[in-house]
């Protein structure tokens, strides 16, 4: 925003929020200055290599360490079996229900493996090459058994991933939405409407997508102070300290747990891992402090994945459009183990599938299973992706079908903007949202008729490119998450989120958050609120994050909840520094403290221009000198915020692809995003989040794809493999705004962090179908590759030669 | 064990390192350069580009012999005297980084791109920077911050804004 000023005036106090301040978090890293865990480097220092697995599927026989405790410099050499007792285990903090099946999940195999690259020893030495060259002459007896990689087989039973369980079924867990009162039934809808309707069936499949921050995952535990010291590249410090406490038996009070700078996550440092767990175990066995930082092949191989699911989806509507149900059955892949949050992943799409739109009668059922392959958790939007992909995908066929534009059938079934607040068929109850205000800028920054005029004129010329319009109108839950409602799903910890703020003597303000960034910019868009709020300089506040010596209380940050619950918790406690800071004030202004009132950082006796700035009013609290009878010398605050409900952010998301008929070879010609996010405090940092999300969900849909060799080693193994889009893959894009506030927090914000991937994936591939639908091509499987739109658009010529 | 010197950020420093060090490895591990970072182990992400003799090199590709008697410029000897060099500050201004983690590599590659073309067109930005990967920004703002640097450049200095 630019605001100017006419010469000569006094500059009148800024509003921080809605402004695009550039970040504080910049300087640093723009000049080198930082604080990578990979960048820690303490006396004494010893570096971890670790043996893993080469088989997806075996029994250890024999492990043979004596050559490498003989190679120079080691000091440590662990096995599976040696540390059973000791080593703690791997969370699986969201079990759905008492009946799920899940498989132990030690850090180090004690006498099997279940994937390939699972960990089979621990290797310390003085330095890291001298590890990783004992590593090496490390033996390893293994009995191969047999693996089962593809998620149909397994959920046929015919191979166990895990003998002892019986089963590949992990968990079962279905919405009905007539069972739990809040629609019809939807049998009885597709029976309906293959009578008099429509009925639309078909089969996605959800690619295996791997997370793939840019900064390895890296630890390093100093076990030389009083308390343990864990410097973790990852998203949730305190949950992972607690979880270290709880599985190792070491009381949580002598771990102090650090998320020191951290190069990205979007779900992938949503974990606890193996690695910390046994870099935390050499630390205690050796004293010394202890470093280990995964190879991107290590973390490629052996860092979760995400997505991954096959999708059953039937769609009933009437002649004329209307959605009158949606049956959804999902087989979702999670990998040999379950993760800290993987088993619950799929079940939150359960909300999503009905999306924006009304309809009667859903039922939702995903049934978890698990293979042989790396374990599949939190990535970029966790089960909203998937469900957003299928329903955006069926509404496109269903406007085929009716031979409609694909914008007009969903205006017909989704939510009006005077409908809200609207509690859908899934039993969410959505508080604001406007679909026709998004969906007509959308419209008009795409140049959409125009588009549409083109697209015909190519397919009319004969054009062997041709164009394709690809529609996505999506709609998210942001905010994880109430913790009753974690309660009810039988989540292992709450969704409340905390915030204090230290008025200083010198008059700065320290915030301290329990969100745990790393990348998203709180230290900016965290300064704007307090600096509104408390009407101080955005200089003068400095936010503190991610050290559990610091920040005690917090529950991190993923799920698009560090503004929407963060930012809540941190406007109460705003207020309650103020309301401490009335008596004071009131005593320094011989008024009564009902008489004050508080604006541009002033207590101020109302009616008069009596008054004093708040970090006045915290320095004469620190001096203590002239106190009321009975008041605290202290104006800190801190609250504690459980959000009573989600937020609903939706958009509108256009989508211009080229598809060349010939040789598959597709092209983005023009992607547009409006998104509503509701209240926006800093439209820079929301621009980038938006752009990111994008490519992530873009290179969903054309070039990401984590994929195993039948003997269940993942060949997409490094960054020549598994493709990362460039820039010069990539396209400039056309964002906007549509703002309907939240009603359900202070700030009226909904969150940004996973809206781009969520729209983009079926936004991309509607177009690439749309491109050739002409040519009888109904779908093509992600990610569209040149081969695989060729062979669909061969397969539908043949077919309509027959 | 090998005896190298060479100039790194303006100063004269000299080592014995192993034949197998890689320059990434002897910036990070030997003088404690830790703005250059390491985000794979196949030359393909450009975190760790520097420049060597002038041109941006991948540090994780050059052993630290390799530079013996060279010039090496890191991201931390990119700002003069304490002002922010043009591109660095592009980079801020557009908000052309979220986590930071690819920053240093993508700027140390932008100046590069720019020395040699000062005033790209988008496509010849992105072409210049393929072979530096980001996973937050989807390199919208990246590709602008370039632009950016260009056009402010080109007030100040016509000749381009390489190092």
């Amino acid at each position: 925003m630019t605001a100017t000023q006419e010469p000569g005036l006094k500059e009148a106090p800024t509003q921080e929020i809605g402004r695009d301040r550039r970040r504080k978090e910049d300087q640093r890293l723009i000049t080198g200055r930082t604080r990578w865990t990979d960048n820690i480097v303490l006396p004494g220092m010893l570096h971890i290599a670790m043996v893993r697995s080469p088989f997806a599927h075996a029994r250890i026989t024999g492990v043979d360490t004596e050559a490498a405790k003989a190679a120079p410099n080691v000091v440590d050499v662990f096995t599976g079996s040696e540390v059973a007792d000791v080593q703690g285990v791997i969370a699986n903090a969201w079990p759905l229900s008492a009946e799920q099946k899940a498989p132990d999940h030690p850090p180090m195999a004690v006498d099997r493996v279940a994937f390939a690259g699972e960990i089979v020893a621990v290797v310390v030495a003085r330095s890291a090459a001298e590890a990783q060259d004992a590593a090496e002459l490390i033996d390893v007896e293994y009995d191969e058994l047999p693996a089962v990689i593809d998620l149909k087989r397994a959920a046929a039973d015919d191979v166990l991933a895990h003998p002892d369980l019986g089963t590949n079924i992990s968990s079962v867990w279905t919405l009905d939405s007539a069972e739990g009162g809040t629609g019809g039934n939807v049998d009885e809808a597709i029976a309906e409407a293959r009578e008099n309707g429509i009925v639309i069936e078909r089969e996605y499949r959800q690619q295996r997508l791997i997370p793939a921050f840019m900064e390895p995952r890296s630890t390093v535990v100093d076990p030389t102070g009083e308390q343990y010291v864990v410097w973790s590249a990852t998203q949730i410090p305190h949950i992972a300290r607690f979880l270290l406490a709880a599985t190792t038996g070491t009381p949580e009070s002598k771990i102090r747990y650090i998320a020191p700078d951290v190069g990205g996550g979007f779900g992938g440092k949503l974990q606890t891992t193996p690695e910390e767990w046994l870099t935390f175990l050499a630390a205690k066995r050796t004293g010394k402090p202890v470093k280990y930082t995964e190879s991107r092949s290590e973390s490629l191989m052996s860092g979760h994945h995400g997505r991954d699911q096959w999708q059953r989806l039937t769609l009933a509507a009437t002649k004329e459009g209307r959605v009158t149900g949606l049956k959804v059955d999902l087989l979702a892949d999670m990998g040999a183990y379950i993760g800290i949050v993987g088993g619950g992943v799929p079940v939150l799409g359960a909300w999503m599938f009905n999306s924006i739109y009304k309809w009667d009668a859903y039922r939702f059922t995903t049934t978890q299973v698990l293979t042989n392959k790396t374990w599949v958790d939190a990535y970029r939007g966790a089960g909203r992706p998937e469900a957003t992909y299928g329903i955006e995908r069926l509404m496109t066929e269903l406007a085929a079908e009716l031979g409609k534009d694909p914008l007009e059938v969903r205006e017909m079934n989704w939510i009006k903007h005077d409908e809200f607040p609207f509690t859908t068929v899934a039993g969410m109850t959505y508080d604001s949202g406007d679909y026709e205000a998004a969906t007509a800028r959308s419209k008009e920054l795409f140049g959409y008729d125009e588009l549409r005029a083109e697209q015909q004129r190519r397919r009319d010329a004969g054009d062997p490119v041709q164009l394709g319009i690809g529609v996505s109108t999506y709609t998210e839950m942001c905010g994880l998450a109430p913790s009753r409602v974690l309660g009810q799903l039988n989540y292992g910890a709450g969704g409340w989120e905390h915030a204090e703020i230290r008025m200083l003597p010198t008059g700065k303000v320290e915030v301290i958050t329990g969100t745990s960034p790393h990348g998203q910019g709180h230290e900016t868009a965290w300064s704007q609120i307090v600096a509104d709020r408390l009407g101080v300089p955005f200089e003068d506040v400095e936010v503190l994050h991610g050290d559990t010596q610091i920040s005690v209380r917090g529950l991190d940050t993923y799920g698009s909840r560090s503004l929407v619950i963060g930012g809540e918790a941190l406007v109460r406690a705003a207020d309650k520094v103020v309301e401490r800071a009335k008596p004071l004030a009131a005593h320094m202004l011989e008024a009564s403290p009902d008489d004050l009132e508080f604006a541009g950082g002033r207590l101020q006796v109302r009616g008069t221009d009596q008054g004093v700035t708040i970090q006045e009013v915290a320095t004469a609290a620190w001096t203590a000198h002239d106190l009321p009878d009975g008041l605290e010398p202290n104006l800190d605050a801190s609250a504690t915020y459980d959000p009573v409900n989600f937020s609903f952010p939706h958009g509108t998301h256009l989508c211009a692809m080229e598809v060349d008929t010939e040789t598959g070879r597709v092209r983005m010609r023009k992607y547009v995003a409006v998104d509503d996010i509701g209240n926006i405090v800093n439209p820079l940092i929301v621009s980038g989040q938006v752009h990111g999300g994008l490519v992530q969900g873009i290179s969903q849909a054309l070039w990401e794809e984590a994929v195993h060799d039948e003997g269940g080693t993942l060949v997409s193994g490094t960054l020549v493999d598994y493709l990362l889009p460039t820039a010069a893959d990539t396209i400039s894009f056309e964002t906007d705004h549509t703002t309907s506030p939240s009603t359900t927090n202070t700030l009226g914000t909904k969150g940004v962090g996973e809206a781009g991937t969520i729209a983009s994936t079926p936004a991309v591939v509607n177009a690439i179908v749309d491109a050739v639908r002409h040519l009888g091509v109904t779908d093509i499987r992600m990610p569209c590759s040149p081969e695989r739109v060729w062979r669909a658009i061969q397969q539908a010529q043949k077919g309509a030669g027959q | 064990m090998t005896r190298i010197s060479l100039t790194v950020d303006g100063h004269q420093v000299a080592d014995d390192v192993e034949p197998r060090m890689l320059l990434v490895q002897y910036l990070r591990e030997r003088l404690g350069k830790t703005g250059t970072v390491v985000g794979c182990d196949t030359s393909n992400c450009g975190a760790c580009t520097v420049h060597l003799n002038g041109s941006s090199v991948k540090s994780c590709n050059v052993l630290a012999v390799q530079a013996d008697g060279g010039e090496v410029t890191t991201i931390e000897g990119l700002a003069k005297d304490g002002e922010l060099h043009p591109v660095q500050e592009a980079f801020r201004e557009c908000h052309g980084l979220q986590c930071g983690y690819c920053t240093p590599g993508m700027i140390m590659q932008a100046v590069d791109l720019l020395k040699e073309n000062p005033h790209p067109s988008e496509e010849a930005i992105r072409a210049g920077l393929e072979g530096n990967l980001c996973r937050c920004t989807g390199y919208h703002n990246i590709v602008r911050a370039v632009q950016h640097a260009a056009e402010q450049t080109s007030h100040q200095h016509p000749e381009g804004v390489g190092a």
